[in-house]
């Protein structure tokens, strides 16, 4: 069944306008960082986001003075923005697929840092390098 | 059992640093839909937390599920928790067979005795027990007795949640969801034809972190997942507000990405998170890729009324009806018509004319 | 049983029956008042009448020498608001159309939704205009019976519930959905059965006028 087509109307690229809240979301969490040294973490998937909407907001928050590729359980990307104390945090798998993504408002990630378990488990390797010489 | 290693203990043999670990319950918690800050917490319920035994039983399925969750084509996170259980019991992947996988089915069922999680892929027929047996035994009587002693129930795939393929009319199996025979255990129904691998492991994960289940719907499956109706979550939702339908699979409509709903997209009676986790290692899921959505993880979606035809449109033919009550009126009003006519007929018949000789009557009188 | 089980009987057999039971019961309406006939015209008559009767149908539609203030203003104004409201939500909504290619293989061109939900908000503002009016008004409340208020429930129903499906307004979809069908098949059973018949009848009626006032008085 043919019909006469109506006229096409133009449909805008569709938004949820999470973006900016967020950008404000951010703010305020830095600034509790800067004063009761509170760190605050946000899921980025929790937030229903349109196509483009997350890059727009990469792109908000820009490039910082540090880029850290960690390589457990595939990679992940850690990049302090433009703005100091805020980190943007992406897991990969090991087929690159994303897992996870989250901004981070801290002084520096946990992930970063060495863990207790790995430091123990690091000394005991170097001293069976050791003993082994 | 108590010798097993714990979790954590489980993911070091395998090479993954605490890091991998730290990561691995980030991205846990973003499966399962909990805020950031649980990641804590699921780290240190899943240094402590025992891998469960896990028996799997499969009915009247097709090995969709089972694909479905194994389709991984690298170790991933949701591929680690699949190797955090036990799974003591899967006549599909298990290497043993015939007598010696039932004695490891009887034996994990001994030793985790009120712990093990039991996984029910396909529907159980109820018409005669010789259509799907294993080992002899028949689904229900295997379904009842691994029940008795499991601690949950998870009711992978459609066909286990609510019957699915096998119970579409004229459903001549008999074929019944899990929840229709086990009343007394809590089951969870993960939806689905298949369902979204994240979605089976995000409920193992939930499972093993809290020793419990997530919240549910009203159909019993985890709302994390299925919270969601995919035609609120429909990136061509616009051109629904708009009235822009594609009126065929090649029209410009179609070409443009217009809304699906008249060549039949069920999303608005569906819940299921197809529009945000997508399928195919996050490429797509069906409307992106043209086609509307069957509905696959609702009730009875076989029996929706035609997957190409618009939810608005009837789900049977009501011609019969119709043409029934049209017949039947006719009949009655025409009876009806016929009587009213023949008293008109009647009483104009029966009608005395007054003259005027009548009228002078009663003035002299 | 669950909602969704609820709909599909709704969207099956629940359609089958009230399509039943509404044709069954316009088809002896409308027998019934064909049958009876009409009374023989011994006069010689001007013309058939059948044009007459037709152009009656239009022009008690239209308000009288063009100045509707000759009318009822409050019932004109929003009784023509509603029924043109529901007209065209009836006639132009996708779904709807749908409905109409499934049952009788014709379809016609939607009207975009926005403009088809300008009309019905009118369509629900006119109805509760019309319900306040027969509530407040003593000539209204004395003749007002209790089909009057029924009536206007069984098509106030649909309107809304469509409306609100639509917006996914306070229930889920799924439920809205079936409410919204339900309550169609509900004043599909009933309409032969009431007032609401004057959406046949009405034309009928006016056509006899018509054709009676066509027939009378002399060639010029």
């Amino acid at each position: 069944m043919s019909h006469p087509t109506l006229p096409a109307i133009e449909v805008p690229p569709w938004e949820t306008g999470n973006v900016q809240p967020l950008l404000h979301e951010i703010g305020h969490a830095l600034r509790e960082l800067l004063n009761n040294n509170k760190e605050t973490c946000i899921d980025l998937h929790a937030l229903p986001m349109a196509p483009g909407e997350e890059a727009r907001l990469v792109e908000a928050l820009g490039k910082g003075e540090i880029s850290v590729q960690l390589r457990a359980l595939g990679k992940s990307r850690i990049d302090e923005t433009k703005y100091p104390g805020v980190w943007l945090i992406t897991h990969f798998n090991a087929n690159e697929e994303v897992v996870g993504k989250f901004i981070e408002i801290t002084r520096i990630p946990d992930l970063i840092k060495s863990q207790r378990e790995d430091i123990a488990a690091g000394l005991l390797n170097l001293e069976d390098e050791l003993h082994e010489e | 059992m108590k010798n097993d290693p714990s979790l954590l203990e489980v993911l070091r043999q395998q090479g993954v640093s605490r890091r991998g670990f730290l990561k691995f319950c980030a991205a846990t918690a973003s499966l399962m839909a909990l805020p950031p800050g649980m990641a804590p917490v699921i780290a240190k319920a899943l240094e402590q937390a025992h891998r469960p035994s896990v028996i799997w039983l499969s009915f009247q399925e097709c090995t969709g599920c089972t694909e479905s969750l194994t389709r991984s084509h690298a170790p991933t996170i949701e591929g680690l928790i699949f190797d955090a259980i036990s799974l003591d019991y899967h006549h599909t992947l298990q290497a043993a067979s015939g007598s010696a996988a039932e004695e490891a089915r009887m034996a994990a069922m001994k030793a985790n005795k009120g712990e093990y999680l039991l996984v029910v892929d396909g529907s159980i027929p109820t018409a005669d027990p010789g259509y799907s047996t294993i080992a002899g035994i028949s689904n229900l009587e295997m379904l009842r007795e691994v029940a008795a002693d499991a601690a949950a129930i998870i009711a992978v795939g459609t066909c286990a949640a609510f019957g699915g393929l096998p119970h579409a009319k004229p459903n001549p199996t008999g074929a019944v969801a899990v929840s229709d025979i086990i009343t007394d255990k809590p089951i969870i129904n993960v939806s689905g034809c298949p369902p979204i691998p994240v979605v089976i492991t995000g409920v193992l994960a939930h499972f093993l972190t809290f020793g419990t289940l997530p919240k549910l719907d009203h159909l019993g499956r985890p709302l994390a997942f299925y919270g969601n109706n995919i035609h609120d979550r429909c990136y061509r939702r616009p051109f629904y507000e708009r009235g822009q339908f594609a009126e065929s699979f090649d029209d410009e409509g179609a070409k443009k990405g217009w809304c699906l709903y008249k060549l039949g997209c069920k999303g608005p009676v569906t819940y299921n998170a197809c529009a945000t986790t997508k399928w195919n290692n996050g490429t797509s899921f069906p409307i992106e890729s043209g086609h509307g959505c069957l509905g696959c993880s609702e009730p009875n979606f076989w029996d929706l009324g035609g997957f190409y035809n618009a939810l608005s449109e009837p789900s049977v033919n009501t011609g019969n009806a119709a043409a029934f009550g049209l017949v039947a009126g006719a009949a009655v009003g025409a009876a009806s018509g016929i009587m009213a006519r023949k008293e008109k007929d009647n009483t104009s018949h029966a009608h005395q004319k007054v003259t005027v000789n009548d009228l002078k009557r009663g003035e002299s009188q | 049983m669950n909602i969704e089980a609820v709909l599909l009987w709704i969207r099956g057999p629940g359609l089958g029956l009230a399509l039943g039971i509404f044709l069954f019961g316009m088809a002896i309406k409308l027998l019934e008042i064909f049958l009876l006939g009409r009374k023989k015209n011994l006069a010689a008559v001007r013309s058939s009448g059948v044009a007459a009767g037709f152009r009656t149908i239009l022009s008690r539609s239209l308000p009288p020498d063009g100045n509707i203030l000759r009318r009822p203003r409050f019932t004109f104004i929003f009784g023509y608001a509603f029924h043109i409201g529901l007209f065209v939500v009836m006639f132009f909504l996708a779904p709807h159309i749908e409905v109409s290619h499934a049952l009788l293989g014709l379809s016609w061109p939607a009207l975009p939704t926005p403009v088809v939900d300008v009309f019905t908000i009118i369509s629900i503002i006119a109805m509760m205009a019309l319900l306040w009016h027969r509530l407040t008004s003593p000539l209204l409340k004395y003749l007002t019976t209790p089909q009057d208020y029924l009536v206007w429930a069984l098509t106030f129903a649909p309107l809304l519930s469509g409306y609100m499906a639509y917006h996914h307004l306070l229930l889920p979809y799924t439920w809205l959905l079936s409410i919204h069908i339900g309550s169609v098949e509900l004043l599909l059973i009933l309409f032969p059965f009431t007032k609401l018949t004057h959406a046949f009848t009405l034309f009928i009626a006016r056509w006899y006028t018509g054709m009676m006032a066509g027939q009378k008085g002399v060639q010029s």
